[in-house]
């Protein structure tokens, strides 16, 4: 059984590389463009087993993201990974805050962007 | 086994037609399509030799008049001539010629060059002459085919 | 190593699209007319594009796009705040950044030392302390190859064989012992400890015990809570840094103690207790993550729903604007190609119709039979099919104009000029070539206004004019066709100036009568600049003779206004495809022509008393008062020898591009019709007179006439026009 992802980022560029990265690593992959997007996909998908997120994204941002799946019984137990260039601490801890899980690093290295999912996926 | 596929490789396979008493070959590679005449239209300040454009399955290309191309008298041309289009670089273009006469394989080694006896104008677009069962034919290069006469006897001299 | 030049060329659109973003944004801000959300797109977009050249190890461009965000953020969050030169410093930095994103794509180098002067300019604007060093991003190798980050804030640095060690041969084994015991934050973020423990697991030999001492009785439970506790030896290849690695996200959500020890706690009891317990975990496991549909909605997600209930509307109503954020359009991208080649076979499906149609009424078929009028059905349906294909290649001007106001910026640098530019109807639809096309033309005349048509910031104040100049660029929709006008707010067209030049390069005689809109017109006269210096600007030695034949060359027309202290406009109408054309079908000396509709003022039936002769050959037509010249176009294009009678003729009466009017006589006229452009240049080359051609019903070629070449040839010796035709 593959596991399914669901990718939320505004930047064609960012979704095609961790689409290209998680299919190599044999994951299905769900894409939306932003947060609103996101949690249509969610809606409309079948449930992913973690959620990568980006930050700065238009119309909700990703810690308006977070906050909605955690709010969301059906959802609230999903893994959620934070892509972020924003290495810098507060922002981790904003994540954090928010309710993710855990975050990758822009830009990623596909083997530390598996082992990151290994670590929070069932 | 060598020797063959040497042969092969130096081999090449013509398309002889007629203009007048004379025969000429291009090289089948060159040639997309042969079809009977059907009339052109004619084309304003164009050469003589350029008897217009027809069209051929959506593309719009010339027809050149080989015989006149290549100093002869001009064709009138009938139902029974015979358009042969070839591929010339990038561009597709009908020459009008009296008729296909054969196809022929020879080897690249059997093209003599053209003697100085032809005229310079002929002698041009002559890559080189062919001889095969008595006759003599004459193997066109294409290039130039549709450059204009100031090029052409830029290129002669 | 295919899949990542993909996504570099997606990488690389994307950046031109982000681009176009950042400036229309930076331009809404200078407006003040922005408001925080421009500010958070213009950051999004410079953000994005360093995220995407990191991936792609652009040192550069994310270095120079690192110092641009931190300086936008500042603007975000109200440090920096827009002060108008703030706002062009950022058109400048935006600017520079296109140039990168350029150079990075295509090669070649910038201006080093302005990139840096700029990057020091957005750091000083960011605020008083220089901008934190750019993180230096490695490229990414899409194989999981060994590689050391150089973040400068990266919490661990290991390998990714770190993280598998644990099947490898023992080359050095490491023990830990591990205590573990999450708090209920860690499952509230949907981190489990078993996921744990399994990584934990792979890195090598574990044995885990789990402490279920502080689970309470079931009346007190709280199904959010967390009461197990883990402690585990570890004996693994890999490093601290590594077991630390697996604690990365719950760091902070568990108390968490990782000491090394020495090896040797292979004591038979341990073994049997960790395998005790790992049955255990499987028991003790459903902790609240997996237990959703028991809990209450948890404390720290009270404060969400309103959030949550404000992005619901557009979520269940698609077209819904909801708070001015935009729905993304649903699109798909699809190679041009395969749309030219849907253009091509609609092409030939309107030929074929045609043909058809001509077929059916040759056999004598009556208008109102079931096949006529399944006929016309057919053509309808055939219209509205090209239509829409055409469709697909129409896009708005607007990039080309967001490009233009970096052409009016740099000239007005250059010319220590202050000017405005002012843009209407980006977004016009026009063909995509057309739009590519355009940009050169557009380019040259927009340094031309700044350059030549405003007037020094002094001159403007004598002139008693705001010292700002404004340049005006518009496009409309205006009968079929786009109509773009730059029109700037300077001196107009110096005709004293321009008349002296024209003669002085021998364009006219010194004596010659000549209409201001004559002496304008002088400006696209081939060989004629009116620069005394070739100046940086508008020099490269192109005139507006290049602007008006490429503009002719899509088929378009442009003319040319001016006032004196008021301004010059130039005016470009274009065809709103190169597809098709609207003409009048004709038959001259036996051949079918095709006039385009846009040229042709009316069609009339000359009179004898209106017909005179005029020097040795030329006659002229009388209409309404003006004798207009008559061009036979039959032994103009040589297609016959004698002239036409114009008595027996139809005179249809043109417009050339400068408004000059001219009779062609045509043998007979066959009606208007929509015709599908062909090259003729694909497979033959350029031809005096002729603009394209294209194919009739009965499947032969006619051509289309290029007016303005037909009229201007009349004028000429035949040899020139023999020269432009080879």
């Amino acid at each position: 059984m593959s596991k399914v992802i669901l990718t939320v980022d505004d930047s064609r560029t960012i979704r095609e590389m961790l689409k290209a990265a998680l299919m190599d690593a044999g994951m299905q992959v769900i894409q939306a463009e932003d947060g609103v997007h996101g949690l249509e996909m969610l809606e409309s998908s079948s449930t992913p087993d973690v959620i990568i997120t980006d930050i700065n994204m238009p119309r909700m941002d990703g810690f308006g993201f977070i906050e909605a799946v955690r709010g969301n019984g059906k959802y609230r137990a999903i893994p959620i990974l934070v892509l972020t260039t924003e290495s810098v601490d507060d922002k981790k801890e904003r994540a954090r805050r928010a309710g993710a899980s855990g975050w990758i690093v822009k830009p990623f290295d596909p083997a530390k962007l598996v082992s990151a999912i290994n670590r929070v996926a069932a | 086994m060598h020797v063959n596929e040497q042969d092969l490789a130096t081999n090449s396979e013509l398309i002889a037609f007629r203009l007048g008493e004379q025969e000429f070959c291009v090289d089948i590679m060159s040639v997309r399509d042969i079809r009977g005449w059907t009339p052109t239209t004619p084309l304003p300040h164009s050469s003589d030799y350029v008897k217009g454009v027809i069209n051929l399955r959506g593309a719009v290309l010339p027809v050149v008049d080989l015989s006149a191309r290549l100093g002869f008298s001009s064709t009138e041309p009938t139902a029974r001539h015979v358009i042969i289009i070839t591929q010339v670089g990038a561009q597709t273009i009908g020459l009008l010629v009296d008729a296909v006469s054969d196809i022929l394989t020879i080897s690249k080694a059997s093209i003599q060059a053209t003697p100085n006896v032809a005229s310079e104008l002929a002698r041009s677009f002559t890559k080189g002459l062919i001889a095969i069962e008595g006759r003599m034919i004459s193997l066109i290069a294409l290039d130039n085919i549709l450059a204009s006469a100031d090029e052409t006897s830029a290129a002669i001299h | 190593m295919d899949t990542m030049a993909a996504i570099k060329q997606t990488f690389f659109q994307e950046c031109e699209e982000q681009l176009a973003e950042l400036e229309s944004g930076l331009l809404t801000i200078e407006r003040e007319e922005g408001d925080a959300e421009t500010i958070n797109a213009v950051f999004r977009a410079v953000h994005s594009i360093k995220g995407g050249a990191g991936a792609f190890g652009l040192d550069e461009l994310v270095r120079f796009a690192h110092t641009f965000e931190t300086t936008l953020d500042g603007m975000r969050s109200g440090k920096v705040e827009t002060a108008p030169q703030i706002v062009r410093l950022m058109l400048r930095a935006a600017d520079t950044l296109a140039d990168l994103v350029r150079v990075s794509r295509d090669g070649g180098t910038v201006d080093a030392a302005r990139v840096s002067q700029i990057g020091d300019e957005l750091a000083q604007a960011g605020g008083a302390q220089p901008a934190p060093a750019a993180p230096v991003f490695e490229p990414i190798a899409m194989s999981g190859d060994q590689q050391t980050d150089d973040f400068g804030f990266a919490p661990v640095m290991i390998s990714f064989d770190d993280l598998v060690g644990g099947t490898q041969a023992d080359g050095g084994q490491n023990g830990f012992a591990i205590s573990f015991k999450p708090k209920p934050e860690l499952y509230a973020k949907a981190n489990d400890a078993i996921r744990l423990l399994r990584e934990l697991r792979r890195m090598g030999e574990a044995k885990i015990r789990c402490d279920f001492s502080e689970i309470p009785l079931l009346s007190e439970l709280d199904p959010e809570g967390a009461y197990l506790s883990w402690h585990v030896r570890l004996s693994t290849s890999g490093g601290d840094a590594a077991v630390r690695e697996v604690f990365e996200f719950v760091e902070f959500d568990c108390d968490l103690s990782i000491e090394a020890q020495g090896l040797g706690g292979t004591d038979a009891s341990l073994a049997v207790e960790a395998l005790l317990v790992e049955a255990g975990i499987k028991e003790s496991a459903p902790a609240p993550a997996e237990i959703p549909a028991l809990a209450p909605v948890p404390r720290q997600t009270s404060a969400t729903p309103p959030q949550l209930a404000a992005v619901a509307p557009p979520t269940a109503s698609q077209g819904a604007p909801a708070q001015g954020a935009q729905q993304p359009s649903a699109t798909i991208r699809v190679d041009l190609d395969r749309v030219d080649r849907l253009i091509d076979l609609v092409g030939e499906l309107v030929i074929n119709q045609s043909m058809l149609a001509q077929r059916v009424m040759e056999a004598g078929i009556a208008r109102l039979s079931d096949v006529a009028v399944g006929l016309d059905d057919l053509e309808h349906l055939t219209r509205e099919i090209q239509d829409s294909v055409m469709a697909i290649r129409a896009q708005p001007v607007r990039p080309i104009f967001q490009r233009m106001s970096r052409v009016v910026r740099e000239v007005a640098d250059m010319t220590g000029k202050s000017v405005r530019l002012i843009t209407d109807g980006e977004n016009c639809e026009v063909d995509k070539t057309v739009i590519e096309r355009l940009a050169d033309p557009l380019t040259h005349m927009i340094r031309n206004a700044v350059d030549h048509g405003l007037e020094k910031p002094d001159d403007r104040v004598k002139a008693g004019k705001p010292e700002q100049g404004v340049v005006r660029m518009t496009a409309a929709h205006r009968s079929g066709r786009v109509v773009i006008e730059v029109a700037d707010d300077g001196a107009g067209i110096n005709r004293a100036r321009v008349r002296d030049i024209a003669v002085r390069k021998e364009l006219i005689d010194a004596d010659a009568q000549l209409s201001d809109a004559e002496i304008d017109d002088l400006i696209f006269a081939p060989g004629f600049s009116t620069a005394s210096t070739i100046s940086d600007v508008s020099g490269r030695g192109v005139g507006m003779d290049v602007v008006r034949r490429s503009i002719q060359a899509l088929g378009g027309r442009i003319t040319i206004s001016s006032r004196p202290g008021q301004g010059t406009t130039f005016t470009l109408s274009l065809p709103l495809t190169l597809a098709v054309l609207d003409g009048m079908v004709v038959t001259v000396a036996g051949q079918t022509l095709v006039v385009p509709l846009t040229a042709i003022v009316e069609t009339l039936q000359p009179k004898a008393a209106d017909i005179h002769s005029l020097g040795e050959k030329a006659r002229v037509v009388a209409i309404r008062g003006s004798f207009i010249p008559l061009i036979d176009i039959g032994s103009e294009l040589g297609y016959r020898d004698s002239e036409a009678d114009p008595l027996q003729s139809v005179a249809v009466l043109v417009e050339t591009e400068n408004q000059s009017q001219s009779a062609l006589l045509v043998d007979g006229i066959i009606g208007q019709q929509q015709v599908v452009i062909k090259s003729l240049e694909t497979n033959y080359g350029q031809v005096f007179g002729v603009a394209a051609a294209t194919i009739l019903g009965d499947g032969r070629v006619a051509v289309i006439l290029d007016i303005d070449a037909v009229v201007a040839g009349t004028g000429r010796d035949h040899a020139n026009r023999k020269r432009n035709a080879a």
